[in-house]
């Protein structure tokens, strides 16, 4: 089965001779739909960098990017923007919504940028904000929302239409925790209604709430988890204490 | 867990018997401590030696018997309640002892065994995550056992990285030729509360 996201032996290099910055080093990582990956590490380990050239926002210095199996470095601009436009999400930490659109122009806009019609992405785009819980948030300004109503909403036009890939760099940014843990859970949510999700974090208590943990050093992967066993198994361990 | 404590809460609200008193503990910690009858009953008899519940005269079998709280067992409670649980840690963490031995150890690779302990706790971590994923959002009781966890194990994942960081910055010196002398862990802190 074709990967969602497939990196293979990518690196990024910026600057040169004494000011050279190796970002990543090699870096292999497949994500598969329905699978959510958390990708943690330190400030500077490379974290955003990976998120950026997974979602063809940047190339990679060597290596392949496949997104569905695309190689990305064989599409012309316009091909990778139609690419981005149908396939990739991505979710910011200050959400990034255009102030002058209401939250349904907002969540519908990359479908209407791709040609569907006015009344088609907007129907589309309700049924994002729906499964967000915020469809009667729809006519709101993002500045007559809440910060985690915002996120929402930002989830909802990263999720909205075919998209199989979801990015998040750091999605819950300067909400509370309980409110970062709803916007994880969205995330784990749609990941397993069949998208592949990528997020980037440093927190562990969000890190978490993936199915798979990548632990990025220096721009390696030098670690991940391994399928973590039921919670069952901490009844049982609670039982011997 | 003071598992007394709990039971006198839950006859707070009222007269009950064993087996309910077993349910409802199970159901308000979040199924996360399993408590076995025989606990229960053993815990209400040292509860009524010390007067702090009483049990109905009527219903000659002991399973039979219904537990009520009594004024003694209030104030316990209510004093219980109020008192700061030991937050001093012992004064020998385990974690923090492997990480000062790696350091003497030559050839060691402590980052690298820094990662193995922060990829366990993060899996832990992932576990208890999986508890509140699977339960419904507003499952208070439960999310807040989880939590209680989860943040005691995210605070373990800081250290972990807030050594990383110290390490960086330590200069790269060659193991110590005074092998002979006797490794001394973390000397006892003393911390007043």
């Amino acid at each position: 089965m074709t990967s969602a996201l497939e990196l293979r032996q990518v690196s990024k290099l910026y600057g040169a001779g004494p000011t050279e910055v190796h970002a990543l080093r090699a870096v292999d990582l497949s994500v598969e739909r329905g699978e959510l990956v958390a990708v943690m590490g330190p400030s500077g380990s490379g974290k955003s960098t990976l998120l950026t050239i997974a979602g063809t926002l940047e190339d990679a210095t060597s290596g392949t990017v496949l997104v569905d199996g695309v190689d990305v470095a064989s599409l012309s601009a316009s091909g990778r923007a139609r690419l981005r436009r149908r396939s990739i999400g991505y979710v910011f930490q200050d959400y990034n919504l255009l102030p002058g659109l209401t939250a349904i122009e907002n969540v519908a806009l990359p479908l209407e940028l791709d040609g569907v019609r006015g009344r088609a992405a907007r129907a589309t785009g309700l049924t994002a904000l729906e499964a967000l819980d915020v469809a009667d948030h729809a006519e709101r300004y993002p500045d007559e929302l809440s910060g985690g109503e915002r996120q929402r909403v930002a989830i909802a036009r990263a999720t909205v239409g075919e998209r199989g890939l979801l990015l998040a760099d750091e999605p819950t940014g300067a909400l509370d925790s309980v409110n970062g843990e709803s916007v994880m859970r969205l995330l784990r949510t749609a990941a397993h209604r069949g998208v592949a999700g990528v997020v980037v974090t440093h927190e562990a208590q969000l890190a978490s709430w993936a199915d798979r943990v990548v632990f990025l050093r220096d721009g390696h992967i030098v670690d991940q988890t391994v399928a973590p066993p039921g919670p069952e198994s901490l009844l049982v361990a609670s039982e011997r204490t | 867990m003071s598992v007394p404590h709990a039971l006198l809460a839950l006859l707070g609200e009222g007269p009950k018997y064993g087996l309910r008193l077993q349910n409802e503990f199970e159901a308000r910690t979040g199924e996360v401590w399993p408590l076995n009858v025989g606990q229960v009953y053993t815990t209400l008899q040292r509860l009524e030696r010390d007067g702090l519940v009483e049990t109905d005269t009527v219903g000659a079998e002991r399973s039979q018997k219904r537990y009520r709280i009594t004024d003694a067992g209030t104030r316990e409670l209510d004093a219980w309640l109020r008192t700061p649980p030991e937050l001093v840690p012992p004064p020998r963490d385990e974690l923090v002892i492997k990480v000062l031995v790696a350091l003497q150890v030559p050839d060691a690779d402590v980052p690298e065994i820094l990662q193995v302990h922060r990829r366990h706790v993060v899996e832990v971590m992932q576990r208890y995550t999986r508890i509140k994923a699977d339960a419904a959002e507003d499952d208070v009781a439960l999310a807040l056992v989880a939590d209680a966890e989860l943040f005691r194990l995210e605070a373990i994942v800081r250290w972990l990285d807030a050594a990383d960081v110290r390490l960086k910055h330590l200069p790269a010196t060659a193991p110590t030729p005074e092998a002979d002398v006797p490794f001394e862990p973390a000397r006892p802190m003393e911390v007043s509360q």
